[in-house]
């Protein structure tokens, strides 16, 4: 019997030239300046004279098939057949006369894509697959981002802040989200409840006690099948053994919090990057539109947009004011959970008597 | 023609406000597209019980070992079958678009229609490693929808314990910071551990990426275990129109306060023209028709504030390479590292630059697969085996750029100083 026609595939990675805007493959690597004619319209400056207009709109990131051919038929009538996706998932499209720049931004907005996310606005939210993908997720990113974003759209479409706002979301404490001004992740409050009749069949025991990071989970014996135990006076609820081993389950629809962290930057400017740090935690995990966490961040948000000066960053701005004036500002409590007593945590303590009054 | 929708009322509070919504994107696919209808179905399910319905399972496609996103779902009725049949089996592709995320609307349609044939419909632009997320696919039809990506030139990302998708910023294509071109050295990296992203084979994940300039717009230094990001070694160009421009428009106020008093290690230094400093390590420009700005660039660190601020009037420099940091990564396990200095500058323009950089990564991902343990990130093979042996495994010299600031405590044995000191010395003859 003859076998089958298997298909072979064709390894390798896609060349970028073929979709390059015209103007960004004759002046690559030879551009010059570029300002900001309005927020949301990018204007760009080669050495070579030539000028490129880019518009840059929010999409949802998850998107029907239908979303992006309507992007595709905007960057046909009113762009010139090219766009390009940002790292938080706004969509730019450029053209190289300035006269196109109003038509595409009304067509865009007549869609309902709002115009922005330029400059010292807020950008669109970096997330991560929650409930509508994730095997192990503890909230839907989709759904706090969406609600998130009808709060701050005004934000996007305005350069008001002092700096760029970079927001994320994660729906688990592993963080694909990634560092940002204030990103918004799921906290675990309980140990994971464990089901001793799968975890023989299911996990590789092992790997389960190797991923632990403060060691306290064990193998034993429960009504005779092997399984695991967790310490629980050790466990900090940080849901890595979920993972290799679903029957312990970290998810719990009540015990999942929510924590909100600030400060990320990766950015070299100015200061050196930084990682997020907490500044609140034990909201609720309310969906559909988790009004809790949105009145978090807004608050955070309108503090930092109130005193933040030109050019600050939040972490730059929290350098600045200090942490007992940040937590004043915005109302936050500060509790226990935020001095840091993680290995290397002592270097988060104030060794000075450098002190704030 | 689709089957009914499932009764909704909590997703569709999140068809209301002004961003656009997922969900009524959702729904417009439920109109003909089965699968669609059932994953609301179970998102909806999902939002009642806030809990997650997903797991996980083994698929792939023919040649390749990683790149498939298996979910089937765990909503099952008291028969075993499932109670959304239709997305009962709603597998990711991860697939590569091309470096800095450039479409032309053709080739976005033509993926729009494969995934319209073979899969839900529901496409996330992009994921957070940089993939394209085509959504939702039956198992049988994972292998169709790969071959027609694949016939079109996109091959699939990674998945695993493998090198990952990588991503980079827009860069030279529309970027006047760029001090690389990030797409080459992407598309090269790629295209050499091709192997390394198909077959999963290594201890856990390896993540590159590629930022033009230390604004660092593709988060390398978190994000990835091999961070690229641009930078220069002569002086902060000047461009005395621009800069007249920007001071006209904005003030001397603002230049003191936004720019000099903003700068990091304290290079610059408002003066009056005549009195501006000469020297092969000094730039400078006239604000004014009494005042310059003088920027010191041996203290300059290339933080980039200057530069974004009064962009044209200050310019990055002429002599560009990359920066090379090694070690970022998320949480687990041993909470978030920064990815740290291992070249404080490479020059990346000729054919024996990029083979130069080409071969610090095998020498890195050789490394990294002998040595680190399993689910080790490079950073935490680093912190476990500390950072100087990890230079002697790479065979990469020490640099005072590599630390913040030398030891603080006695705790090492330092009996063959004597030798490292002759190494010093032959690295500093070496050099000049």
């Amino acid at each position: 019997m003859a076998q089958p026609q298997v298909r072979k595939p064709i390894e390798g990675f896609l060349d970028n030239k073929k979709f390059l805007h015209p103007k960004f493959a004759a002046n690559y690597g030879n551009w010059l300046t570029h300002d900001r004619p309005r927020p949301g319209v990018m204007h760009h400056v080669s050495r070579s004279g030539d000028e490129v207009w880019t518009v840059r709109a929010g999409t949802q990131r998850q998107m029907d098939h239908y979303t992006i051919r309507k992007l595709c038929d905007i960057a046909d009538s009113h762009g010139e057949g090219f766009m390009r996706f940002t790292m938080r998932s706004n969509v730019e499209i450029s053209v190289s006369s300035e006269a196109k720049v109003a038509p595409l931004i009304a067509e865009l907005e007549k869609a309902g894509f709002p115009i922005g996310g330029t400059g010292n606005s807020v950008s669109m939210v970096a997330h991560t697959q929650g409930w509508m993908h994730c095997d192990i997720p503890g909230t839907d990113a989709s759904g706090v981002v969406k609600s998130m974003m009808d709060n701050l759209i005004e934000e996007f479409k305005h350069e008001e802040m002092p700096n760029r706002v970079k927001l994320s979301t994660s729906c688990c404490e592993i963080n694909c989200g990634g560092q940002a001004d204030i990103a918004v992740v799921v906290q675990y409050t309980k140990p994971p409840k464990i089901n001793h009749d799968l975890v023989s069949a299911i996990c590789e025991r092992p790997t389960v006690v190797a991923r632990c990071p403060v060691a306290a989970i064990r193998p034993t014996i429960v009504n005779g099948k092997p399984s695991l135990e967790v310490d629980e006076k050790k466990c900090v609820c940080c849901g890595a053994c979920f993972p290799p081993c679903p029957p312990m389950q970290i998810n719990d629809p009540e015990s999942n919090k929510i924590a909100i962290w600030v400060g990320g930057k990766n950015s070299n400017a100015r200061s050196k990057p930084t990682f997020h740090k907490l500044v609140a935690a034990g909201l609720p995990n309310n969906a559909p539109r988790w009004p809790e966490v949105n009145a978090v961040v807004k608050k955070i948000l309108m503090a930092y947009k109130a005193d933040g000066r030109p050019w600050e960053r939040m972490a730059d701005w929290i350098d600045r004011i200090g942490w007992p004036a940040f937590f004043e500002k915005t109302d936050l409590p500060f509790t226990k959970y935020m001095i840091d007593d993680w290995r290397g945590g002592r270097v988060n303590l104030n060794a000075s008597a450098q002190v704030r009054f | 023609m689709a089957k009914p929708l499932h009764p909704t009322p909590l997703l569709d509070e999140l068809e209301k406000g002004p961003w656009p919504s997922f969900v009524t994107g959702l729904k417009r696919l439920a109109k003909d597209n089965d699968m669609a209808v059932d994953l609301l179905g179970q998102l909806e399910h999902s939002y009642e019980t806030r809990m997650g319905y997903w797991k996980g399972g083994t698929l792939g496609v023919v040649g390749y070992g990683g790149g498939i996103i298996p979910r089937f779902s765990e909503i099952k009725n008291p028969d075993g079958s499932y109670r959304f049949p239709d997305a009962g089996e709603f597998h990711t592709l991860r697939i590569m678009p091309s470096a800095g995320m450039h479409y032309d609307t053709a080739t976005l349609r033509q993926l729009c229609d494969v995934w319209q044939k073979h899969g839900s419909g529901l496409i996330a632009l992009h994921g957070q490693s940089g993939d394209i997320m085509f959504q939702g696919a039956s198992s049988e039809n994972v292998q169709k929808a790969f071959d027609e990506f694949n016939e079109m030139g996109f091959d699939l990302g990674g998945a695993g314990p493998a090198l990952r998708t990588s991503a980079s910023c827009i860069g030279a294509a529309r970027c006047e910071q760029s001090c690389f071109d990030e797409a080459k050295a992407h598309h090269l990296v790629i295209n050499k551990f091709l192997d390394d992203l198909h077959r999963p084979a290594l201890p856990y994940k390896f993540k590159f990426k590629f930022s033009g300039c230390p604004n660092d717009c593709t988060n390398s230094i978190q994000r990835s275990d091999f961070a690229t990001i641009g930078t220069w070694r002569d002086n902060i160009r000047t461009d005395e129109a621009m800069a007249k421009k920007w001071v006209a428009k904005h003030g001397v106020t603002k230049l003191v306060n936004e720019v000099i008093g903003m700068c990091p290690t304290r290079a610059m230094q408002l003066k009056e023209a005549a009195a501006v400093a000469a020297g092969a390590n000094i730039s400078s420009v006239k604000v004014n028709d009494t005042q310059a700005l003088e920027i010191d660039n041996k203290s300059c660190v290339r933080c980039m504030h200057c530069i974004n601020v009064m962009t044209g009037g200050l310019q990055i420099g002429k002599d560009k390479g990359v920066t090379i940091l090694i070690g970022g990564k998320s949480v687990l396990k041993i909470g978030a590292t920064m990815g740290s200095v291992i070249i404080p500058f490479m020059p990346l323009s000729t054919d024996e630059d990029y083979e130069a950089y080409l071969d610090l990564g095998q020498r890195v991902m050789d490394f990294f697969a002998e040595n680190a343990l399993e689910h080790e990130r490079t950073g935490e093979m680093i912190e476990r085996i500390g950072l100087a042996n990890f230079l002697e495994g790479i065979e990469v010299e020490i640099d005072p750029n590599m630390i913040n600031r030398p030891r603080m405590n006695p705790y090492t044995n330092m009996a063959g100083w004597d030798e490292e000191v002759a190494k010093a010395e032959a690295r500093k003859a070496a050099a000049a």
